[in-house]
């Protein structure tokens, strides 16, 4: 059960994110779960909110984009989701591929609006053995864009 | 409301650490392996039967973890080679910063090869990179032969499956080749070696693989970047 590390390291790179950009706060933080990362998105939803609730993250919503590995065959270089461990390449046949991905762990996007105060969340969350992710912070900032409101 | 894009890995600062971990062992020629599995899937016993084996001269240490106690370290500690205790105290994995911590005041120059013997746990162990060049992980015949497919991660990113405990195969209902078959199925490159500590059937064929390992770890260093 290390998913209240791994919800911790969320909170601290929310955290970063926001110390940039005073004034806002956060609504929902957009992370990426391969499903050989060893990571339960139940129990980080769960280790998530137990960890947010009667914070200044209080509310902060979490989306777990939870994504099945894929292969690449080494014959045909087709790319394809893999489903229940399957080596078979779907274009041409062929056994010999190679999985390249399915273990990630990564960011996705922050969703902000205007915080009512002028405190902005930015202490760091306390627990032990914590983690602070560290963001391409100014890439980001430049591909900024507005998706409007929900 | 904004969407503003994120990058970066979560365990960022863990990566971090790892990346410079690796940059050393790489500077000092140390070949870094991680051992995982259950609990009791037998990574000391296959540690001392490594250590027992290994020439006196051999310049190898050991990192040992656990959540309590020293017994591990003291029962390694008998053949000679430097071992450490790295006590976690409840954490159920080892971390980059633990092992850097641990081997502070090692001579990595001294070193040749590192093993490292991580907390019993088939799962929060697979999310943390130490710095290795290899994970190894252990299966017993004494739990499924579908370990693999309800474990995935830490099988998909190890090279090596060390089939532990087949001297009690008679005893027990364990197909091996489903084992591997299934080790096969979440990571096709999968290598198998299958051992008997108590016996000694396959350490002979675990210790060249750990040679060869180690060849294949420095001939990766005189290559050429780019």
């Amino acid at each position: 059960m290390h998913e209240m590390g791994i919800a911790n390291s969320i909170l601290s790179g929310v955290a970063k994110e926001l110390q940039r950009r005073p004034g806002t706060r956060a609504v929902k933080v957009g992370v990426r779960i391969g499903e050989l990362a060893g990571i339960d998105p139940d129990a980080l939803s769960f280790a998530f909110e137990a960890l947010t609730l009667d914070t200044d993250f209080a509310g902060l919503a979490i989306d777990i984009e939870y994504v099945a590995p894929r292969s690449r065959c080494r014959e045909c270089s087709h790319e394809f989701e893999v489903r229940n461990y399957e080596l078979l390449c779907p274009a041409c046949g062929s056994l010999s591929t190679e999985r390249i991905s399915g273990d990630e762990l990564e960011f996705k996007y922050l969703e902000i609006e205007e915080s009512d105060s002028d405190e902005t969340p930015c202490a760091e969350p306390q627990v032990a053995g914590s983690e602070v992710a560290e963001l391409r912070t100014a890439e980001s900032q430049a591909r900024e864009l507005e998706v409007g409101e929900k | 409301m904004n969407r503003v894009p994120m990058e970066g890995k979560v365990l960022n600062e863990n990566a971090r650490v790892a990346a410079e971990l690796r940059e050393r062992f790489c500077e000092h020629r140390v070949l870094v392996v991680n051992l995982i599995s259950s609990p009791g899937s037998g990574k000391t016993t296959l540690l001392e039967k490594t250590l027992e084996a290994l020439p006196r001269a051999s310049r190898v240490a050991v990192l040992t973890g656990d959540l309590q106690t020293e017994n591990d370290a003291n029962r390694l500690k008998r053949y000679g080679f430097p071992v450490k205790q790295i006590v976690t105290g409840g954490t159920c994995h080892l971390d980059a910063r633990m092992i850097e911590k641990h081997i502070a005041d090692w001579d990595l120059s001294q070193l040749d090869m590192l093993i490292v013997e991580n907390v019993g746990n088939l799962v929060c162990p697979s999310s943390y990179d130490l710095g290795e060049a290899a994970k190894i992980v252990l299966l017993s015949v004494t739990e499924g032969e579908d370990k693999p497919l309800k474990y995935p991660s830490i099988f998909f990113k190890s090279e090596l499956m060390v089939l532990t405990k087949t001297d009690l195969l008679p005893y027990v209902p364990f197909d091996a080749d489903a084992a591997i078959a299934n080790a096969r199925r979440v990571h096709p490159e999968m290598e198998v070696v299958k051992v008997s500590c108590l016996g000694g059937d396959g350490l002979g064929e675990w210790m060249s693989w750990l040679e060869r390992r180690k060849q294949t770890f420095l001939s990766t260093l005189s290559q050429p970047v780019g």
